[in-house]
């Protein structure tokens, strides 16, 4: 929980964050409840109330699951700190990960409350009376938080090869951003898109938790299938992560940092 | 307008006048989980000295002490809460871009120059934004390249320089456009022993060949001892000695301490003439006098114990400022 | 005054031109690391233009605008938005420099603070933006139906230049504001790239009070949907009729004015002397 403490001193950020999430918010609202109006009142099976909810519960996730950049272990690896990192007892990526999980539980209620309160005073939200699709969708945001750390941590491996990751960053964020349903909902892209996506981890670090949040899959078999994904992306992205820090600690050792 | 205000206060007027200048500021502290109060803070209360053309002034005190928020109010960066301030005859904060032609500060903490630029490219720069003519920068440059030793650094980016190179390049900085008063805020903090001395030799000189006018303030009981004659010492935001060095020690009865190793063992010092015997280590194998500087020398006590045992080794430990500012505050409030 | 006196002192524009000048050279020289920050920077435009795309390809109008002046209302607010970030886009970084003391080296310089910030800072790599705007503009404005005229040409040349002031001068507003939120700065981002986002889009799309606010408080209308509705004969929603798009450059100017107020303010908090 170091991570938890850490961040809760940054409490003004953290209400700037809020504030601005908000604002994003009720220009998404806007945008994607006048096209399900401009279709005639659904679209890819979301009402105007349902698109809402989908919007304003992504802007509420943005903080936990850290949609944008995070560039801490690159710095690291610039400043040669990483060094101090790898000797730790604890192995490196185990640590930030670690750091990242007291980040997310940090931020889940100052980054999601004041977004999904505007939102239901100003749209309205329709969210779940049951259980089950809370249950589900918090096992999905927990997936989402290391899916989408696996993703930023490999990125910031790029240090190790690259005087500036910033280039590499804003690709990464932006392209994420819109294939993980940041902007619109995955089931609006056209089939190019849509199969892209569906390629890619992203759709797994937001439009999954939503879709679960909302009982899009209602279903036990399609609630457990998404899950299952998740896991296998987390799984996989942390492994290829754990993969690419083996190589990168090679060339630091040999090269002699 | 600027040509004139340029000329105003140039020659003759003081560097730096302060008269009962105080600056206070409020802070909200958290009381409670919720609450907050508002409290003012008076970090400079009242302090009024002049410095004249050509002086060297050290400006000493303990940490929060109120030193920095003196030297922003008399380089411009902050308004005072009352009192007034000239720097170059000039009102610091409203005429502050006219002040920066006159003056140079060094921010030992920090630096002015570009991080991704080599140096030279840096001094070029700041050249451009003193709007000086080729004819004046590039000999200026050249002369402090070589005071400073920069040549074989005028190439490497900024950030690839150490700390005392860094610090020999913000001097040259701060000097290109020569300024008349040069305001240097802990310049040797974090400095190795030989880059302190080499910039104190510059320092020094740099005074005595342009007739510069310096202000530091510092921790260093050495950066005061070579570059400082006059002191002047705040405490709680009030200027509480003015003087020098000698003067200083003399008041609050600072001592040295001579710490001798002895060649055998022997029993405590304890009967050497004006001093006082602080401790003994290594069963007697070193021993520490402490003596007060005007009653008696390091030469003379050193001869006392000569006389009494064979010494092998020695080194004498200077008060340190702190101590000294904290022996002041006692002696000034009793 | 005006006697003869050797040297010649430089003008204060050679300062200018010395420090962009260093400043370029620095950002171009890692070759690879500039090139992919240009790309990225390039993509953003593009990946933002995707949402626009993909509202498209489900719904032929949607705020009153096809997809191809949608898409003149994207690329006009995208270039006004790019233009105005490589001029002031770092202003909003205010906070680093409070915390770093930097802000009091440069405050002891005989230079405005602004200008300073604002010739320090230029990164080139945000070319790559405005290159990505002018790009999708150049695609869009031969599919879109406008009934040219010397007039309709001037304003089109004028948009992205008055626009680029209004979203340079909220850059420095929010600077200015900045000073009283040192740990908020993400604060400014709701007004900066908010405004941007809200540009994007047909303003007919959102609630009469957001409406009002992304035109007449943070005149973000300004920059892309009030021009292109003029420019296409188009008519605008209540409260904005298509004849505001001729006065961006107003926009601009007011957008400064209150960026310089605040920004003055901002400094005078800083330097303790009120505000």
């Amino acid at each position: 929980m170091a991570g938890f403490r850490r961040y809760a001193t940054y409490r003004v950020a953290t209400a700037a964050s809020a504030f601005t999430n908000t604002v994003f918010g009720l220009l998404r609202a806007s945008i994607t409840v006048a096209t399900v109006g401009a279709a005639g009142g659904t679209l890819a099976g979301y009402d105007a109330r349902t698109v809402a909810t989908y919007a304003w519960l992504t802007q509420a996730l943005i903080g936990p699951v850290q949609v944008f950049q995070w560039t801490e272990l690159a710095q690291q690896v610039r400043t040669g700190a990483v060094a101090v990192d790898l000797v730790r007892p604890m192995d490196l990526q185990a640590q930030y990960l670690a750091t990242n999980l007291g980040r997310a539980a940090y931020m889940l209620l100052p980054r999601g409350l004041p977004p999904l309160l505007v939102g239901a005073l100003t749209f309205g939200l329709t969210l779940p009376t049951d259980v089950w699709p809370w249950a589900a969708g918090a096992v999905s945001v927990l997936l989402a938080v290391q899916i989408s750390f696996a993703c930023q941590f490999l990125v910031n491996l790029a240090a190790f090869w690259l005087l500036e990751i910033r280039g590499v960053m804003i690709l990464y964020v932006v392209t994420s951003g819109v294939l993980c349903g940041l902007y619109l909902p995955v089931h609006w892209f056209p089939p190019w898109l849509s199969t892209l996506a569906a390629a890619t981890p992203f759709p797994s670090m937001l439009q999954t938790p939503v879709d679960l949040l909302t009982g899009r899959l209602a279903t036990p078999s399609a609630a457990v299938g998404a899950l299952a994904v998740q896991l296998a992306w987390a799984v996989g992205m942390l492994a290829l992560g754990r993969l690419v820090l083996a190589v990168a600690t090679r060339r630091l050792v040999v090269q002699g940092g | 307008m600027r040509e004139q205000s340029r000329g105003a206060g140039g020659g003759t007027g003081p560097a730096i006048a302060l008269d009962a200048l105080t600056r206070e500021f409020v802070v909200h502290r958290r009381v409670g989980r919720f609450r907050r109060r508002r409290d003012v803070v008076t970090a400079v209360a009242g302090v009024g000295f002049t410095v004249e053309p050509g002086e060297s002034v050290g400006y000493i005190g303990a940490n929060g002490a109120g030193k920095s928020t003196t030297i922003k109010m008399l380089t411009g960066i902050l308004t005072p809460t009352s009192g007034t301030v000239r720097t170059c005859g000039l009102r610091p904060v409203p005429q502050r871009r006219t002040l920066a032609r006159r003056i140079g500060v060094v921010f030992g903490q920090r630096t002015q120059l570009w991080w991704d630029l080599p140096l030279a490219d840096s001094l070029r720069i700041l050249a451009a934004i003193h709007r000086l003519p080729a004819s004046v920068w590039r000999p200026r440059r050249d002369e402090l390249v070589e005071r400073l030793e920069l040549g074989r650094l005028l190439e490497v980016p900024v950030r690839q320089l150490s700390l005392g190179e860094r610090m020999r390049g913000d001097l040259a900085a701060a000097l290109l456009h020569s300024p008349s008063l040069l305001v240097l805020d802990e310049p040797t903090i974090g400095l190795d022993v030989l880059s302190k001395e080499r910039l104190r030799t510059f320092l020094r000189e740099e005074q005595r060949l342009h007739h510069r006018t310096l202000l530091l303030t510092t921790h260093d009981m050495d950066d005061v001892q070579r570059l400082c004659d006059r002191l002047l010492v705040v405490d709680h935001g009030r200027l509480v000695y003015d003087g020098d060095l000698a003067g200083l020690v003399h008041r609050v009865g600072a001592r040295r301490v001579l710490v001798v190793d002895l060649v055998e063992r022997a029993a405590p010092l304890t009967d050497v003439p004006g001093t006082d015997l602080m401790g003994v280590e290594a069963s007697g194998l070193r021993q520490r006098l402490a003596f007060v500087p005007g009653t008696t020398t390091a030469a003379e006590v050193l001869a006392a114990v000569s006389t009494r045992v064979e010494v092998r080794d020695l080194s004498v430990e200077e008060p340190d400022i702190e101590d000294v500012v904290r022996r002041l505050y006692l002696t000034s409030v009793r | 005054m005006a006697e003869a006196r050797a040297p010649e002192r430089p003008g204060a524009w050679q300062a200018y031109r010395v420090v962009l000048g260093s400043r370029l050279r620095a950002q171009s020289s890692y070759r690879a690391s500039f090139v992919l920050d240009v790309l990225g920077s390039g993509a953003i435009t593009l990946v933002e233009f995707s949402e626009v795309y993909v509202i498209f390809h489900n719904v032929p109008v949607l705020g009153g605008l096809d997809f191809r002046a949608a898409a003149l209302v994207y690329a006009l607010a995208a270039l006004s938005f790019s233009l105005g970030d490589l001029l002031t886009g770092d202003i909003d970084r205010i906070p680093v420099y409070v915390r770093s003391g930097n802000l009091d080296t440069l405050l002891v310089r005989p230079l405005p603070l602004l200008a300073q910030l604002v010739t320090g800072d230029v990164q080139l790599r945000r070319l790559g933006r405005v290159l990505v705007a002018l790009g999708i503009l150049a695609v869009v404005l031969p599919a879109v139906d406008v009934a040219w005229s010397p007039a309709r040409v001037g304003l089109l040349a004028m948009t992205p230049l008055a626009g680029a002031m209004v979203f340079s001068g909220l850059f420095v507003a929010v600077g200015g504001a900045q000073f009283w939120l040192v740990e908020g700065g993400e604060f400014a981002n709701a007004f900066t790239y908010g405004s941007s986002y809200a540009a994007s889009f047909s303003p007919a799309v959102l609630t009469l009070p957001l409406r009002l606010l992304f035109s007449f408080v943070l005149p973000a209308a300004f920059t892309g949907y009030l021009p292109a509705i003029a420019l296409l004969g188009l008519p605008g929603p209540p409260w904005l009729p298509a004849w505001l798009g001729w006065l961006t450059p107003v926009a601009g100017v007011l957008t400064w004015a209150a960026a310089l107020a605040l920004w003055r303010l901002g400094v005078r908090r800083y330097t303790g002397a009120g505000g």
